[in-house]
């Protein structure tokens, strides 16, 4: 498997599982390594499944399951901590991202990793929301005036909260992308369109939640943990309309993302080939080694920049990293 | 990584990776009576220079792995062997999930074990290296490993790491030691591989038969826990009691409600092992 990352194999062994079998001792070392490093060794545990494996590797992935659902009880109890706090703001609570695909009993939710609890409010739910969070326990993570007003004014989220008990995250979203970036999704329509739980929480609709994905990945983010966030689109786009998903991707402006990240599942996953930009997208996803070292410091670092140039018109991305620059505590290490 | 080696320790193996060859051969050597590691290992230690220069110049060893921690201080490349012991307990406190890691010295006897906790400087490594002197198994004195399932305690005897003046108290001919490290953040420590007794029965897991809560340095008392109590100092005493939920909570109710719990406290090492061996005894 000449030039062969560990991270491609994982992606390979994700997309075909059967395809572990092929491996020696130190192959499934390095591929333990790297799933962990990219928070997927819970969602690689359910899809190997019963396939028959080495003893040690037997134990390794049972270990995985039982965290991934501990992790997921967890993160349900916390959104229900979380709706119990909001239910006198009166608004609708739209879970996002994994604890979403978790609470839904979707595909995305099998085995995941579930780090913060993300939600989508009304806009003008907000302040209503920040109240009623910080008298239930949660506590500002940033005091920093800075981060606070920068997140304020230009971010698409609350500055992140953290219960003072259970020490667990909440961010708190108006809409998907920040309100600098060149696209503007359509937010009323995320929340006019929501599934009802039936619990007192909602979710995306099915074609939204593939749109939100894509957005956070390709509209966003530097595709750090890009990986399991391309995993999260491979198995929503199996549980969407493929009509309605273009007809919503039009609509909220993101067409271009979202047919980039099906191409790109089939790449990564599937291995159909990819070429252009792509290909450069594939290359910063599979930057991972079997050590579960970041590699290609070249390609993370076009990615990262390009992030701010996404997310910032250039003054303002200019202003915001001579700031950042000047606190860097590791500038004067 | 330039060089590697797997250990293991119990029932966890270690793969240790390091961008130098020195802190790896001084692993090999210290754990070289251990038994055989398994073929994939459950955890990875990365010995890695902070900065690329870092490799050549007043070299630094940044320790982390499948797990890290932001803010931790890299060490200089004469400890390495500190650096790599440090990696394995960190992988063990943040990614361990197999068992419920309380942070305690246990040792055995008659398949039973004694698994004491407290915070350090309460004697617990002391006690359990001097109990280990007098016919008991060392089965290890950081952390003990309780199986959710069986609820039976598992060895991890990692060697021990002896501190400053009780380096001078050990007799080193022929024992299986690592290089004295000077001027460590600890002072100067000396890492000491358990017994050949210990290494031979170290699959072998044990019931754990007293819980004791040891403290040095005090006038001498005896009192019984009641397992409330004890079960709040456990949880205190845990590093992934969290993380593992449910069965954790249900491995933590069985022990206490099996096993009675005693607080010790005690003015120096020998009256502390006359009473421990006097609550033994029963």
């Amino acid at each position: 498997m000449g030039g062969m990352t560990d991270a491609a194999r994982l992606a390979r062994a994700l997309g075909d599982p059967a395809s572990t079998e092929a491996l020696d001792a130190g192959g499934w070392a390095g591929l333990l390594a790297a799933a962990r490093a990219e928070l997927l060794l819970g969602t690689l545990a359910y899809r190997i499944g019963s396939l028959p494996v080495p003893p040690a590797v037997a134990a390794i992935l049972a270990d995985a399951r039982a965290a991934a659902t501990e992790q997921r009880r967890a993160a349900l109890w916390e959104a229900e901590m979380v709706r119990r706090a909001l239910a006198a703001a009166g608004c609708p609570v739209v879970l996002l991202k994994g604890t979403a695909y978790a609470a839904a009993g979707l595909s995305a939710g099998e085995g995941r990793s579930i780090g913060d609890c993300d939600i989508l409010v009304p806009r003008a739910a907000l302040p209503a929301a920040e109240a009623r969070l910080l008298a239930a326990g949660w506590e500002w993570v940033k005091p920093d005036p800075y981060d606070d007003a920068y997140y304020r004014r230009w971010m698409h989220e609350l500055p992140p909260l953290i219960h003072r008990d259970r020490d667990r995250m909440v961010d708190v979203h108006h809409t998907i992308l920040p309100p600098t970036a060149r696209v503007t999704p359509d937010a009323a329509a995320l929340l006019a369109d929501r599934v009802e739980l039936g619990n007192g929480l909602a979710v995306l609709s099915p074609a939204d939640r593939v749109v939100h994905a894509a957005a956070h990945l390709l509209a966003d983010g530097d595709l750090a943990g890009g990986l399991r966030n391309l995993w999260d689109l491979r198995c929503l786009l199996t549980e969407v309309d493929a009509d309605e998903l273009a007809g919503r991707a039009a609509r909220h402006g993101l067409g271009r993302e979202v047919a980039r990240a099906r191409r790109l599942a089939a790449a990564v996953f599937d291995g159909v080939p990819a070429s252009g930009v792509d290909a450069l997208y594939r290359r910063r996803l599979l930057a991972r080694d079997g050590w579960g070292r970041a590699t290609r410091p070249l390609t993370r670092l076009g990615f990262y920049v390009r992030s701010h140039w996404l997310r910032m018109p250039p003054a303002l991305l200019a202003r915001h990293l001579w700031i950042k620059w000047r606190r860097d505590p590791s500038r004067r290490a | 990584m330039r060089r590697a080696v797997n250990v293991r320790v119990g029932p966890v193996t270690f793969r240790i990776g390091s961008d130098w060859a020195a802190p790896v051969a001084a692993v090999a050597d210290l754990y070289r009576d251990y038994p055989p590691a398994a073929p994939v290992p459950d955890l990875t230690v990365r010995l890695e220079a902070p900065r690329q220069w870092r490799r050549w110049l007043r070299p630094q060893v940044a320790v982390t792995g499948d797990f890290g921690l932001p803010g931790m201080v890299p060490l200089p490349l004469a400890h390495g062997l500190l650096a790599a012991e440090m990696g394995m307990n960190l992988q063990m406190a943040l990614g361990h999930r197999r068992h419920l890691l309380l942070h305690a010295a246990s040792v055995e006897r008659d398949g039973a074990a004694l698994v004491m906790t407290g915070e350090s400087g309460a004697g617990k490594s002391t006690l359990s290296a001097l109990l280990a002197a007098r016919g008991w198994r060392f089965m290890g004195d950081e952390f003990a490993l309780l199986a959710p399932d069986t609820g039976l305690v598992h060895a991890f005897p990692r060697p021990v790491s002896l501190k400053n003046e009780s380096i001078a108290a050990v007799q080193w001919d022929g024992a299986r030691a690592g290089p004295v490290l000077t001027n460590t953040p600890k002072g100067t420590i000396r890492h000491l591989a358990p017994d050949a007794a210990a290494l031979a029965a170290s699959d072998r897991p044990a019931r754990a038969a007293l819980l004791l809560f040891p403290r040095f340095g005090q006038p001498p008392s005896v009192r019984p826990v009641p397992p409330g109590e004890a079960f709040a100092r456990l949880t205190q005493a845990s590093t992934n009691y969290v993380a593992l939920g449910e069965a954790g909570f249900r491995a933590l109710v069985r022990l206490v409600r099996a096993v009675p719990a005693v607080a010790v406290d005690y003015p120096d090492t020998e009256s502390g092992i006359a009473a421990v061996e006097a609550l033994w005894a029963g």
